[in-house]
């Protein structure tokens, strides 16, 4: 792969993922103020000792910021992953194993699918007691059914090759199947297809917890962040759009670089890629 | 009086863009000139990638997708045509010049009506009244020989076969009366049987409205059937240009005469066919919706031999590859190799039973992993079936190599950087490499250009005379039977029609429709098309 | 919801293959009966109207999916909560409730009774319309929703009011300038709106227009005795987001639904027959990218009935959304069960109606051989 080829706008993206993932990873060292500290007044305006303001406790907007990218990326990134692997195990399976399996496995995402996801995963949290984890999962899990669809359609694409066919004929397990002859023809677009579900988590996440079911107070994240500090609004007060902003530009990184991706998915499409 | 086409030093250019390089400007033509007469067909042949559809096109003043016309004139009556505006364009094209497309399926709007269609231009340019469009259609259907006629132009493009729907196309470019029709390939999607009808439809059509073509095939034999005059391109220069007679029967240049040469040879059959490596006995089959394909299919197969199964599609030759295979088991009838039964299921067999049964495929682009190397390709069977490794696993790909006449410096291309026919090669290599008994050939070389798919033919055969491999060859093609086959099934909607050695199969008395599939293949021979149609006894059943 | 604009061209692209693949599947008994098959065809009465009557067949086929798949999600929504761990009553009365206290209120709410014996009378209940009584209010969930269902609709209309002619203008205009700076700049927009959030975009609204420039009411309160004009007045902001949420997605499907058409074979031909722009597009083009563009704008509806969930809460407004919001945050079940089930069935009816209507356009169903 060429890094010159990377055009500007994916660099943008790049550059701003790797900006929220550093404040992630070092935010006790670069938040000027401590996560759940009170330093003020409420709702101070920007400028001064509090780069952003104060919120509606009177804790410093610019740490919380920084510490709940740290909550935000965590949650999204830990639920993205875990829908993908279950989404993607499942598909692949049902693609390689086909007749029943792919039947029941199928049907059933159908099911799942018919439910808008808002819907459903309110729903379920009514029920659920409020655990950091178990949000991850219900996440996770609503979120593994675009996987499994993408999944299954990709790898029927490629199961239905001919030189998949070669492979069965020669008499190889599923295994080899899967992770020689499948797997790496799928990449590229499972690729954009990360990104595009890890943009959707981080926006999920958000709604989730500005509508109060998300990450539960005081911890900080972006769209609890936005439900605190919401009722300032009316009086002129920005805090809330803060991070709403923070939200939005995460995701618009994100969805920037998959664009890059898929056009250059796109554009390969019968090469041999960077290999 | 100028000529009716005049094409003189034509250049047409196009940008490609290769991932991660700078956009690069490709010559796809150049230096082309030719004339047309009125009434007159020009046949241009070439291989893919020679420039004839791009050429073609340029009678219309159009380029596909980027295509750009860079240089040359392109004189229509006398007139410059490339320097028209957008509205004298549109005045040449489907009045003067009408163009008909490889695939009609295609290229027909699913939302209207044939009738609606074929008197489409006749009308937007004004040429005659609807009435007048609607008898002159009438007129063409009936010159097409379609069915019905009258009620043809009532149904939609998908409720008519392929056949049909390109004589339909070619009706859409005559009904405005033009002076030239480009023909793309205009029978090559189609089944042989069918090819011949449409190819004689369209002959006879353009000789009834004298009007002039240019028609664009891959197949010498085709258009030696058709034109007056031939002009050999490759790589998008002229080869040879010259009376269609004059190039079949004296071709001056050595590309032109391997053209005219190809297929020509024969090989004798195996005297003893007694024995059977491979049996297959009273096997049906079918899908599982209920769809039975294959009807009591019987045959059998020498050691060291090349059965041909021969037919159109849907015959269900390509069903029995995989009945053989394993991947659709028989629901009766079973396949005996080398004395014993074969499990049906491809998971029941034993990784021995399925080493000494090798397949290729008729797309060596989808039949090899993109993301793995000649030498990975290769090598895979070497380790998975006789658990080679290093040193030893590299030499003995770099022996297979050598024997498919490509050589070790192809060890660690990528299929994307293999043309067409080395791709097959690998992909035979591959077979080899398993050291099996028996390789499934489906229709190898059909998506080859004609001299590269004779070298593939050669080298099978060669391979079968020094390891004693026997071949299953399912082809369409009467001319490779002739090439290469000992023994011959000819298939038909699923039942076997006939079967034996090819000397028996292949010579009179014929069935009804034997005889239909012998006289279906295109010889290089002026005027075959006449006396073929004269003898035939059945019409194709696609029409 | 943020899950509309995101998830949208992963699930339109499968709903259009699966249903593609349907439609050829189907379509694959009428359409090729092969000669020598014809006996083998037939057998039952419904395969004989398959065979006669495909695209009735399909479309009563699509309807029955709807119902099985309705009554899938009910199931679902009632039985799937039940099977979580976790105890109703526990939970509603919290962790410290004495055993005393939790027994009595599970035969208060009927929780004693069998889950199957209570799905059965809530499912013919919610079919009669009543889904019994809330457990914080007391009060008939039906009669709440009634009103509050009203109010949701209401601004979902205006949303696609204003919001399904503006994605089409724009999707087309996008495609009239392929490539040129008009279709670029629409590119980069419609990628940056589908990352904003509904809230943020809700509140970045009201702080312009309501606070800043005082030319738009916040909070979005209607009441009964409100005219009309007075209610459009008040619902300006919550359709304004939910029209900037929809469209930029709508319209990149629009965009993309077009380009497919304008590059198939069929306009070529179009083309070289030396016909003018206009009638390509009027006769050629338009009649193929009808099917796709509504199924483009009856998917998006169906994200806009659920995109009302957040932004009514934003805006305060008395809608469904809001109303099932605060019931999960009480954990008042029968309120978000009925919620649920009424916010399902909307989606899959939305969703059924696109395939319908993309069966009705396809000519190779509309006239079979």
């Amino acid at each position: 792969m060429n890094v010159k080829s990377i055009p500007i706008s994916a660099w943008v993206g790049i550059v701003g993922i790797a900006i929220a993932v550093l404040c992630a990873i070092f935010a006790p060292l670069i938040a000027p103020f401590g996560e759940r500290e009170i330093v003020g007044e409420i709702w101070l305006p920007a400028g001064g000792d509090f780069v952003l303001g104060t919120d509606n406790l009177g804790r410093d907007l610019l740490s919380r910021l920084i510490y709940g990218a740290r909550t935000t990326i965590f949650v999204a990134l830990a639920a993205t992953v875990l829908s993908f692997a279950l989404g993607m195990i499942l598909s692949f399976a049902a693609a390689v194993m086909g007749g029943f399996v792919d039947q029941l496995f199928s049907r059933f995402n159908d099911l799942m699918m018919a439910i808008p996801t808002l819907i459903f995963a309110l729903v379920v949290l009514a029920v659920l007691p409020q655990y950091l984890w178990v949000l991850i999962l219900v996440m996770a899990v609503l979120d593994s059914t675009r996987v499994f669809r993408i999944g299954r359609a990709v790898a029927l694409d490629v199961a239905v090759m001919e030189f998949v066919e070669a492979a069965r004929l020669r008499g190889e397990g599923s295994l080899w199947i899967i992770f020689r002859e499948i797997l790496p023809n799928t990449l590229s677009p499972l690729l954009a297809e990360f990104g595009l579900r890890f943009a959707f988590s981080i926006l999920f996440l958000s709604t989730l917890s500005f509508l109060g079911l998300g990450i539960q107070p005081p911890a900080a994240d972006w769209g609890g962040m936005v439900k605190d500090n919401k009722d300032g609004i009316i009086f002129g007060i920005s805090a809330a759009l803060v991070p709403g902003a923070a939200i939005a530009t995460l995701a618009i990184c994100v969805n920037l670089v998959v664009d890059w991706l898929m056009k250059r998915t796109s554009s390969l499409k019968g090469g041999r890629g960077d290999a | 009086m100028p000529d009716l086409l005049s094409v003189k030093n034509l250049k047409i250019e196009a940008t490609s863009y290769p991932p991660g390089e700078p956009p690069k400007v490709v010559t796809l033509v150049e230096g082309v000139s030719f004339d047309l007469e009125k009434g007159k067909v020009l046949g241009l042949i070439g291989e893919s990638g020679a420039g004839k559809s791009t050429i073609g096109l340029s009678a219309l003043a159009y380029g596909r997708g980027g295509v750009r016309i860079t240089g040359g004139e392109v004189l229509l009556n006398g007139r410059d045509i490339l320097n028209l505006d957008r509205a004298g364009i549109n005045e040449v094209r489907g009045r003067h010049v009408c163009y008909v497309a490889q695939s009609a399926a295609a290229a027909f709007n699913p939302a209207h009506k044939l009738g609606d269609q074929v008197i489409e231009a006749s009308l937007r340019h004004g040429l005659m009244s609807r009435e007048e469009a609607r008898k002159r259609a009438l007129y063409l259907f009936r010159v097409l020989g379609l069915p019905n006629p009258e009620s043809f132009g009532e149904r939609y493009p998908h409720q008519v076969s392929g056949g049909q729907l390109q004589r339909a196309m070619t009706a859409m470019a005559l009904c405005p009366n033009p002076e030239l029709i480009v023909f793309d390939e205009p029978t090559t999607a189609l089944d042989v049987t069918t090819q011949i009808d449409v190819l004689a439809a369209i002959k006879h059509a353009i000789e009834e409205t004298h009007t002039a073509a240019l028609y664009i095939t891959h197949d010498l034999a085709v258009v030696a059937q058709i034109s007056d005059n031939i002009m050999v391109l490759r790589h998008g220069k002229t080869v040879e240009y010259g009376t269609t007679k004059q190039v079949i029967e004296a071709p001056r240049e050595d590309y032109t005469r391997a053209l005219v040469n190809v297929r020509q040879a024969k090989r004798e059959e195996a005297g003893d066919q007694s024995g059977a490596l491979l049996k297959i006995e009273h096997v049906h089959a079918g899908y599982g919706n209920g769809f039975k394909v294959l009807h009591d299919v019987s045959m059998h197969l020498p050691q060291g031999q090349t059965l041909a199964i021969v037919g159109e599609s849907g015959s269900g030759k390509s069903t029995l590859a995989r009945v053989i295979t394993g991947l659709l088991p028989p629901s009766e009838g079973r396949i005996m190799f080398d004395g014993k039964e074969l499990p049906k299921a491809l998971k029941g067999r034993a990784q021995e039973e399925l080493r000494r049964i090798q397949m290729i495929y008729q797309m060596a682009d989808t039949a090899m992993n993109p993301r793995q190397t000649v030498r990975d390709i290769i090598g895979r069977p070497l380790s998975f079936y006789f658990g080679m490794s290093g040193a030893k696993k590299t030499e003995r790909v770099k022996e297979l190599l050598d024997q498919i006449e490509m050589g070790s410096r192809f060890l660690d291309r990528y299929p994307a950087e293999l043309s067409g026919g080395q791709k097959q090669r690998v992909a035979i290599a591959r077979a080899l490499a398993a050291k099996p008994e028996l390789i499934l050939c489906d229709e190898p070389t059909s998506a080859l250009d004609p001299l590269v798919a004779e070298g593939i033919l050669n080298l099978l055969m060669k391979l079968q005379e020094e390891t004693a491999v026997s071949y299953v060859f399912i082809t369409h093609d009467i001319a490779i039977v002739r090439a290469i086959a000992d023994s011959v099934a000819v298939m038909h909607r699923g039942r076997l029609v006939r079967f034996g050695a090819k000397s028996k199969v292949l010579s009179p008395p014929f069935d009804d429709y034997t005889d239909l599939l012998l006289k279906s293949v295109p010889e290089m021979e002026i005027g075959w098309l006449e006396r073929v149609l004269k003898t035939r006894r059945m019409e194709s059943a696609g029409n | 919801m943020g899950s509309g604009p995101i998830t949208g061209p992963v699930l339109t692209e499968g709903t259009a293959r699966d249903l593609g693949a349907q439609s050829a599947d189907l379509a694959g008994v009428p359409a090729k009966p092969h000669p020598t098959d014809s006996a083998e065809i037939g057998g039952t009465s419904w395969r004989r109207f398959v065979f006669r009557r495909p695209l009735a067949a399909l479309i009563l086929k699509r309807l029955g999916l709807s119902i099985g798949l309705l009554f899938a999600v009910s199931l679902m929504i009632f039985g799937g909560v039940e099977a979580l761990p976790g105890d109703f009553a526990t939970t509603y009365l919290g962790q410290s409730a004495t055993p005393q206290a939790v027994e009595n209120i599970r035969k208060d709410l009927g929780l004693d009774r069998p889950w199957s014996e209570r799905y059965l009378s809530w499912l013919g209940g919610a079919v009669k319309g009543d889904f019994g009584t809330s457990w914080a209010s007391k009060q008939s969930v039906s009669e709440q929703i009634a009103k509050r269902l009203g109010n949701s609709l209401f601004l979902a209309f205006f949303a696609a009011l204003i919001s399904v002619p503006l994605a089409v203008g724009l999707g087309m205009l996008a495609v009239q300038f392929r490539n040129r700076m008009p279709d670029k700049i629409i590119n980069v927009i419609s990628l940056a709106a589908i990352s904003l959030p509904e809230f943020f975009i809700g509140y970045l609204l009201i702080m312009v227009f309501a606070v800043e420039l005082g030319v738009a009411t916040f909070p979005a309160t209607v009441y009964d005795t409100m005219t009309l004009a007075e209610r459009l007045s008040a619902i300006a902001l919550p359709v304004a987001t939910l029209v900037l949420v929809v469209l930029a997605h709508m319209m990149r499907m629009t965009r993309a639904a077009i380009l497919n058409v304008m590059s198939s074979a069929y306009i070529e031909t179009a083309e070289l027959k030396g016909l003018g722009t206009f009638r390509i597009i009027a006769r050629h083009a338009a009649p193929n990218a009808v099917a796709p563009v509504i199924n483009v704008i009856a998917l998006n509806l169906a994200y806009l009935v659920v995109g009302v969930v957040v932004v009514e809460v934003v805006f305060v407004y008395p809608g469904m959304g809001q109303y099932m919001v605060d019931a999960v945050t009480v954990r008042d079940m029968p309120v978000v069960q009925a919620c649920g089930l009424i916010f399902a069935a909307f989606y899959i009816f939305l969703n059924m109606a696109a395939d319908i209507l993309a069966i009705l356009a396809n000519p190779r169903l509309r006239h079979p051989r």
